[in-house]
């Protein structure tokens, strides 16, 4: 066995009171893929930070190569070979591919050596199949192309780890495939990789080895992933065997949501062109798509935020005139936007604020124009109760809660008016597989009460499991509508890229 | 109307429009190097002051007036590296900071100069710089003599807008101050220094409103007065956004609001007396907000404008 290009050996470090990781060992061989396991909070991030010189440790050593090197910030670890791919890319929208690639590389005779760095970019596409126009804006590149852009950053400054920090997160399927092979072949030509994910069957299909991280220490090894079962990695990972939530037979009602001819205007991101569907009491409609291809502007046209250039909206039957969020939820519509934080609620101000915010103006909060408090504590009081959503209290800033308790609270805000029609959107990203079931049981729950949902997502072993029905956006249409009996990864995925309508 | 066509077309009036042009140059420039690498320098018109006072108590005392530039530049860029020092090395607000600057060193060249010439009945003033005609482009008509034979510092400014845009745009440093302007984090993680990229760019910036403060003190006015900069600063803050953040757009905005301020100073002198000189004074001003409203609607500043960069933070 050759010698680990990285060893990292008893890394500890805290943030005040909580241990982000605590001793934990890890190395990775010349040629090796390393899968890194763990839930949200298992301190993945934090080790990779450490690595890449983010963060000091607060004890422990990194060996390059078998020599001990001190990583004080990202320049440091690139020096010692180490590229990281963030899960938030860092790249300038506004400047060029190559632009980006040449930032900190320093120039020919004072001068930016475009021609230097064009041949470089040329070479790496063609070792790797990672072909990138070079004068396109960063803007004007897919998800997909921008992972590309950041892999190939790592590369060009000569690293020979690679860290993918939950890389396939913003992937479609078909991406996911291209990801994996440029990686497989980057580990045949000698490079080093660590693989960070929570997705077992990725890391079962791709890695030779994982690492499984809990509560920031090492609970488990595996060194034949493809050989080891899912819910056997499962186990390691929350420390308790996981039962997916059985979604029972329905009958579903009228329908309580309908869109007839939806079109919309560009604004920003892709306009809806022609969208009809329905959603009936009951039901579970899923909104598959590669994101970007018009589901924002249907959350939105649904959740009042936008008005439609055509079309007709009823919900529970009665013809939506003005959309306005209010007048929506009036009709009986609650909504989960897709960020949390910045639409879901006001970071600085109280929890309680926030999970009252949409009916602040109703007899049951406010009176004569002016806040009843009491009312809004005791509410937030109850809901924090019913959802067991952890917080020190009603007056807790809501920026201070983790994920998964802020989805919670925009539950119990929604699900605490007995909406007739919820939509939401993407709502189980970012949270750990404890809060995710949390979550789907609600929503069977309120199918199970008549409530119609519809989810829209880009998880589609999720929408598989909750939904009734799943119909495929992309470029603003839906392209078609399958029974989830009927449907498959690989056959919404492939309806995901445009390739196959069906109606 | 058909006397003020004329004029637009002589020397005199051409002269002019590169005259007023030029400390707006210089300062626009300097504002976009700093918002460029994301500070705004709302200190801009209070440098501008500081730096017209030392530049001309320098040449005053010492009788030599590129010692008096060189007290210019030096003031601006120090204090560049004070605002820099507020907003970047500490984070601060990049509005509460520039004000402050301006303020503080308005203040403080009110108080030197009194320090320094005490109360006069006939203000001091220097012998200014000369104009330099450059052999053979001079004798080119009506342009040679108006673009040609002007003051050294002039063809400072008009020599600063290719090199700005060349250091902007395909220099190593250059590319680092526009992404630490766009995204601080990607320079950071490909191992650009944000905090000095920044602090070089503003005070870099501040230099060159240095240039544009010594421009009004020693060639336009040959005197220091109170009212010296009266608004320029600001001015080249709009400037620079009706520029795009592009050196060569910048220096554009620069000619075109000379163009007006110059046009308006003919109308005032041409005969056209029953309307009140104060309306053609508002002429610059009104064109600087229509352009602005216009032009700003597609202008899209750099991503990290007004954020201050802190490592560790998530």
């Amino acid at each position: 066995m050759p010698a680990p290009l990285i060893e990292m050996r008893g890394i500890s470090k805290s943030f005040g009171a909580v241990m982000a990781n605590e001793a934990v060992d890890l190395s990775v061989a010349p040629g090796e893929i390393l899968g890194l396991l763990g839930e949200n909070g298992a301190g993945k991030t934090t080790l990779m930070n450490v690595l890449f010189g983010a963060y000091a440790p607060d004890a422990g050593e990194i060996l390059v190569e078998g020599r001990p090197v001190t990583i004080n910030n990202s320049a440091d670890a690139l020096a010692a070979g180490i590229g990281m791919v963030h899960q938030h890319f860092h790249l300038a929208p506004r400047l060029s591919v190559l632009e980006n690639l040449l930032i900190g590389i320093p120039g020919k005779s004072g001068r930016i050596d475009r021609a230097g760095g064009l041949a470089r970019l040329a070479e790496i596409g063609h070792q790797h199949g990672l072909t990138l126009d070079p004068d396109l804006p960063v803007s004007a590149l897919s998800i997909g192309e921008q992972q590309r852009l950041e892999i190939v950053k790592a590369l060009f400054r000569g690293a020979r780890l690679l860290i993918l920090d939950e890389p396939t997160a913003v992937l479609a399927p078909t991406e996911v495939d291209g990801l994996f092979s440029a990686l497989r072949s980057m580990a045949a030509q000698g490079l080093g990789i660590i693989f960070i994910s929570h997705k077992l069957n990725e890391v079962r299909a791709l890695t030779h080895r994982c690492v499984v991280l809990r509560h920031g220490r090492v609970t488990g090894r595996v060194d034949a992933p493809a050989s080891t079962t899912s819910s056997e990695m499962a186990r390691l990972m929350c420390g308790h065997e996981i039962v997916p939530p059985a979604r029972g037979p329905s009958t579903p009602g009228a329908a309580v949501l309908t869109l007839d001819g939806i079109s919309t205007s560009r604004h920003s991101g892709m306009a809806l062109r022609d969208v009809s569907l329905s959603v009936r009491a009951g039901e579970i409609l899923g909104i598959a798509g590669v994101s970007g291809n018009g589901q924002r502007a249907l959350a939105e046209v649904i959740s009042g935020v936008r008005a439609p250039d055509a079309g007709r909206m009823t919900i529970a039957g009665k013809s939506v005139s003005r959309f306005s969020p209010r007048e929506v939820q009036a009709l009986g519509l609650g909504r989960i936007p897709e960020d949390r934080m910045t639409t879901g609620l006001v970071t600085n101000l109280p929890l309680a604020d926030s999970m009252v915010l949409p009916r602040i103006g109703t007899g049951a909060f406010s009176r004569n124009g002016l806040l009843r408090p009491d009312a809004i504590h005791a509410f937030a009081e109850e809901q924090i109760k019913a959802y067991d959503i952890r917080c020190p209290g009603p007056m807790t800033r809501a920026g201070a809660l983790s994920g998964g308790n802020l989805q919670k609270a925009l539950l119990a805000r929604e699900l605490a008016f007995d909406p007739k029609v919820l939509i939401v959107s993407q709502p189980t990203r970012g949270l750990d597989i404890g809060a995710a079931r949390f979550i789907h049981e609600k929503f069977l729950d309120m199918r199970a009460r008549g409530c119609g949902i519809v989810v829209i997502g880009e998880d589609l072993e999720e929408l598989l499991m909750l939904c009734d029905r799943i119909a495929v956006m992309y470029e603003g249409c839906i392209v078609g509508t399958l029974d989830s009996a009927d449907a498959t990864i690989a056959r919404l995925g492939l309806m995901m890229t445009g390739a196959e309508g069906h109606s | 109307m058909s006397v003020v066509l004329e004029q637009i077309f002589q020397v005199g009036f051409l002269a002019a429009i590169i005259r007023i042009a030029t400390p707006l140059a210089f300062a626009t420039l300097g504002e976009m190097f700093s918002e460029r690498a994301g500070v705004l320098n709302l200190g801009i018109e209070g440098i501008m002051l500081l730096s017209a006072m030392t530049g001309f108590t320098a040449t005053s005392l010492s009788g030599s007036l590129w010692l008096g530039v060189l007290a210019a530049v030096l003031t601006g860029a120090l204090m560049g590296a004070v605002h820099a020092l507020f907003t970047v090395a500490l984070g601060l607000s990049q509005h509460v900071c520039g004000i402050g600057v301006t303020l503080f060193s308005s203040g403080l060249a009110y108080f030197l100069y009194r320090l320094i010439f005490g109360q006069q009945s006939v203000p001091p003033s220097i012998k200014s710089f000369e104009t330099l005609p450059i052999p053979v482009l001079s004798d080119i008509p009506v342009l040679g003599p108006a673009v040609f034979n002007q003051f050294s510092l002039v063809y400072m400014a008009m020599a600063a807008v290719p090199l700005a845009a060349f250091v902007l745009y395909r220099t190593p440093w250059g590319l680092s101050v526009r992404m630490v302007g766009e995204n601080p984090r990607a320079a950071d993680s490909a191992g650009v220094g944000v905090i000095a990229t920044r602090f070089q760019a503003v005070i870099l910036g501040g230099a060159l409103m240095g240039l544009a403060g010594a421009f009004l003190s020693m060639v336009q006015f040959n005197a220091f007065t109170f009212g010296l900069v009266s608004g320029r600063g600001w001015v080249a803050i709009a400037l620079v956004v009706f520029g795009r953040w592009d050196p060569w757009r910048s220096a554009g905005a620069a000619l075109l609001f000379a163009f007006v301020d110059a046009l308006q100073l003919r109308m005032q002198a041409s005969g056209l007396g029953h309307i009140p000189y104060e309306a053609f004074l508002m002429l610059p001003f009104i064109f600087t907000i229509v352009a602005m409203a216009v032009m700003s609607r597609n202008a899209v500043a750099p991503s990290a404008l007004l954020k201050p960069f802190r490592r560790e933070e998530r």
